[in-house]
């Protein structure tokens, strides 16, 4: 009989995964919980480091999809439960399936930058996040602040909402380094007579092409990279955000007025998530991210046979990686069903 | 000898912090033409490390190439006249910075700067 399995979450890595399993000759459902399939990347105008449209590779990766996949949207998984070799998985809608494997490719969710206060989200208008930036690129619309501007400046900080044990999350978020880097440059392009600055406590290029897109943020478009986390801001009468920062290369405390201050929001382990992992009795450890049952040897496996992982919900992850991990997880299910 | 100045028993402390939108930009960006490899600095203190000068005095190149870059240019010409334009520096760069044009650059910029009150070259 044709073995099932049941692939929980329909961003990048629940695509690729059921496209590849698919492809291996399973029967596969993947549940969303969202009206649409894509995850994240449906919000994301483009990809670094080649700046490829969002988009467009959420569509290739949809086009791989084989037909036999049965795709279950606006499905919120509710329950999973291990009933002698197989899985029985529900959703809140009364939709039930049995499966013989579950692949949960649940993904992260955006830090809300609402928390970390003192950077004057929800307070200044001119205080916008990365994911906020994405949007307003995929608008086409031209780039103006809030008071309509253009900015004659425009600030990014790195790690919000990560390497910060005040919002308890430890962890760094891996992307969000060239994110800002990538960003900077768009804006660049966009309004060239701007001066934009970066905020960082270290810089972390380490995929492919991240430095030479650094090397080429700080040769051709002149970006400022500042090394120094953000301590607070403040607005001016006219909507500029007015930013302090310790300058740590200089010993120097420095402060430096905005038009638009983006905040490079990291990733969190999503809470609705925990729910289905605390149910299963999977271990998530101090970053609250799903621990793999060997992180080098079975990145895919969890201390649950039956149950794979794959893509953000066992950390962050940038999209080629997830892509890498998704068919990764294809091939550790084939083996255990095999 | 003593000057006999009055104790008022207070004194006034400087600010230390660099007031990024007061300071003059002009030094930097001039250097930035001449010597557009400015822009590639990562601060990583190679060049300072291997620096003779650094050494024996206080002075240190990574330094003086954030300081133009944030517009704190106030007593850097007697900072950078303590470079003795080795090289050794441009030879350790990773990053392929022509330090010792830079600091040539640099000086030009703060010359003109303080003779004429801008770093424009005259032409």
């Amino acid at each position: 009989m044709q073995k099932h399995i049941v692939v929980i979450g329909a961003g990048p890595a629940g695509l690729e995964s059921s496209a590849n399993l698919s492809n291996l000759g399973f029967r596969v459902t993947l549940v969303e919980k969202e009206e649409v399939t894509g995850g994240h990347l449906n919000k994301w105008h483009a990809l670094f480091p080649s700046l490829a449209s969002g988009k467009h590779t959420i569509e290739a990766i949809v086009k791989g999809l084989n037909p036999g996949i049965k795709i279950q949207t606006a499905t919120k998984v509710t329950g999973i439960e291990a009933v002698n070799d197989y899985f029985t998985v529900s959703g809140h809608n009364g939709w039930q399936e049995k499966a013989d494997a579950v692949v949960l490719t649940t993904g992260f969710q955006l830090f809300d930058s609402h928390r970390k206060e003192e950077y004057g989200y929800g307070i200044y208008e001119n205080v916008i996040t990365s994911a906020d930036l994405e949007k307003q690129f995929a608008s086409g619309k031209e780039f103006v602040n809030r008071q309509g501007k253009k900015p004659e400046r425009v600030g990014f900080v790195h790690c919000v909402g990560s390497r910060d044990e005040k919002v308890n999350n430890l962890h760094c978020s891996k992307v969000c380094c060239i994110t800002a880097v990538k960003q900077a440059i768009e804006v660049k392009q966009m309004i060239p007579e701007a001066d934009v600055f970066c905020f960082y406590m270290d810089l972390r290029m380490f995929g492919r092409h991240y430095e030479e897109l650094y090397k080429q943020a700080q040769e051709k478009y002149n970006i400022q990279f500042i090394r120094g986390r953000l301590s607070e801001s403040t607005e001016d009468k006219d909507g500029n955000i007015i930013v302090k920062v310790e300058d740590t290369l200089l010993g120097k405390p420095l402060r430096i007025k905005v038009g638009l201050l983006v905040l490079m929001a990291g990733m969190e382990f999503p809470p609705a998530t925990k729910a289905l992992t605390n149910m299963l009795g999977l271990k998530n450890v101090s970053d609250g991210f799903i621990q793999p049952l060997d992180e080098v040897l079975h990145s895919n496996l969890t201390e649950i046979p039956g149950v794979f992982i794959a893509g953000t919900c066992s950390g962050p992850k940038s999209v080629s990686d997830t892509m890498a991990d998704a068919r990764s997880a294809a091939l550790a299910v084939a083996e255990y069903l095999k | 000898m003593e000057k006999k100045v009055k104790n008022f028993g207070y004194s006034v402390t400087r600010d230390r912090q660099i007031d990024f939108d007061a300071n003059n930009h002009d030094v930097g960006k001039i250097v930035a033409l001449a010597e557009p490899t400015l822009h590639l600095c990562i601060s990583c203190g190679t060049c300072s490390a291997t620096c003779t000068a650094s050494q024996f005095t206080e002075f240190s190149l990574r330094q003086v190439i954030l300081l133009v870059r944030r517009g704190e240019t106030k007593g850097l010409l007697k900072e950078v006249s303590k470079c003795m334009l080795c090289g050794k520096c441009q030879l350790v760069c990773p990053r392929n910075v022509s330090t010792r044009n830079l600091i040539i650059q640099i000086s030009r910029a703060l010359c003109n700067h303080e003779v004429s009150g801008s770093a424009m070259l005259k032409p």
